[in-house]
């Protein structure tokens, strides 16, 4: 009769949840939306909810949650190989961009604000606003310094909304913009980038980050290392190391860890719903305080820019400038913002980690 | 509640504040550096 324990112990919620984990591989396997995480978590998700299997059989799960989301040392690593595997020189190239950048991290504290509203204590508003800084290792690093309840809807709500801006963003982009906005063309002038700035910029911006939030110089210092082992020239093998094989290990270990905290008994209530639905809303609002920034700027400025490219400020590399050549391309089919938009993204890189430190800065 | 929120709007201040300052500042290094060390100088 022992061997049917396990049958017996199965109850709705572990039958949802199984469901729910279907559904997280099936849009990794099959939809193709953020398979290195949202595979492992799903997989995780199955194993967390086989009734007293998970009680008794999970135990080096258990020891990864606190060896790894725990101390933040999984989002770290994974910001090193971030770190390697971005070319700055876009944005180097074009720091105006970085304006919108910063512009679409408003999300963020448009919805920690709502989130206030519906009852959440400002920490955990705080972790759910972060889910529109579209950056999954920030949104992982300060959900577990706010909320740690909360780290598992938090990690699949912004992983599956940044697999989902090819979907989120045109219809936004549509209702802020005029079809003449959206035709507008810029002009783009390749400004080359000397060796010495590549190096200098991540040494001098995790100084200025950690002089001005301390809180984020981790954040930022692991991103900005990763970076520098890129761009120095002498550290080929450590670089690549850290885009492939670290990278890759500890997201094998950080999206099972995750899925392995997604019980029934978590996850399964309104809070869940309320922040998936409050993600959604961030991603939106990021968008649209991207293009709004823009709609700003072109008030003041004798070079046009096309509004689009604010949405591209967002963290979600490389969708949301592809969203933004689709969108041009769509509009007028000989205009060009690729270029723009990639440096806009790679601002909001850089950005939504800023808005990640300076909100662990700001709530105590 | 009322409180909270006030809370929240002010970090939605300094936070959109910080983020343009920050920005700000590395739009001035990125700027700076370039003139310091021009490419066409390598």
């Amino acid at each position: 009769m022992d061997l049917l324990n396990g049958v017996m112990s199965l109850d709705l919620g572990d039958g949802i949840m199984f469901l729910i984990a279907a559904g997280l591989v099936y849009l990794a396997v099959v939809k193709g939306y953020e398979p290195m995480l949202l595979l492992p978590i799903g997989f995780g998700a199955i194993l967390a909810n086989i009734p007293l299997a998970a009680e008794e059989g999970l135990r080096p799960l258990h020891i990864l949650r606190e060896i790894g989301i725990g101390t933040e040392l999984f989002p770290l690593l994974v910001f090193t190989g971030v770190g390697a595997m971005i070319d700055f020189g876009p944005l180097l190239k074009n720091p105006r961009m970085l304006l919108f950048g910063g512009a679409a991290q408003f999300g963020i504290f448009m919805t920690l604000s709502v989130a206030v509203l519906m009852g959440f204590s400002l920490k955990e508003a705080a972790a759910i606003g972060i889910i529109g800084a579209a950056d999954g290792p920030t949104a992982i690093f300060v959900a577990n310094k706010f909320a740690k309840d909360l780290v598992a809807p938090i990690t699949v709500a912004a992983y599956t909304y940044m697999a989902l801006v090819p979907i989120i963003q045109p219809p936004v982009i549509r209702l802020l913009t005029t079809k003449a906005e959206r035709r507008i063309r810029m002009d783009f002038y390749e400004q080359p980038v000397s060796k010495k700035v590549k190096i200098l910029f991540p040494i001098i911006v995790t100084f200025i980050a950690g002089l001005i939030a301390p809180a984020s110089v981790s954040l930022v210092g692991f991103l900005m290392f990763g970076n520098l082992l890129r761009e120095s020239g002498v550290t080929d093998r450590l670089s690549k190391s850290a885009q492939n094989e670290l990278v890759n290990i500890v997201t094998i270990l950080l999206g099972i860890t995750i899925g392995s905290t997604m019980t029934a008994e978590s996850f399964l209530n309104l809070q869940t719903l309320m922040i998936i639905g409050m993600g959604l809303f961030a991603f939106v609002f990021d968008s649209a305080g991207g293009i709004i920034f823009a709609k700003v700027m072109n008030l003041f400025s004798k070079n046009k820019i096309n509004p689009m490219v604010g949405a591209a400020g967002i963290s979600a590399f490389p969708m949301a400038a592809r969203v933004i050549q689709r969108e041009a391309q769509i509009a007028d089919p000989t205009n060009f913002l690729l270029m723009h938009a990639v440096s806009a993204n790679v601002g909001g890189q850089i950005a939504s980690i800023v808005a990640g430190g300076l909100i662990l800065a700001l709530i105590h | 509640m009322s409180e909270l929120l006030i809370e929240s709007f002010k970090v939605m201040g300094m936070g959109m504040l910080g983020i343009f300052v920050v920005v700000a500042i590395f739009y001035g290094t990125i700027v700076g550096l370039g003139k310091v060390f021009p490419a066409d100088k390598e």
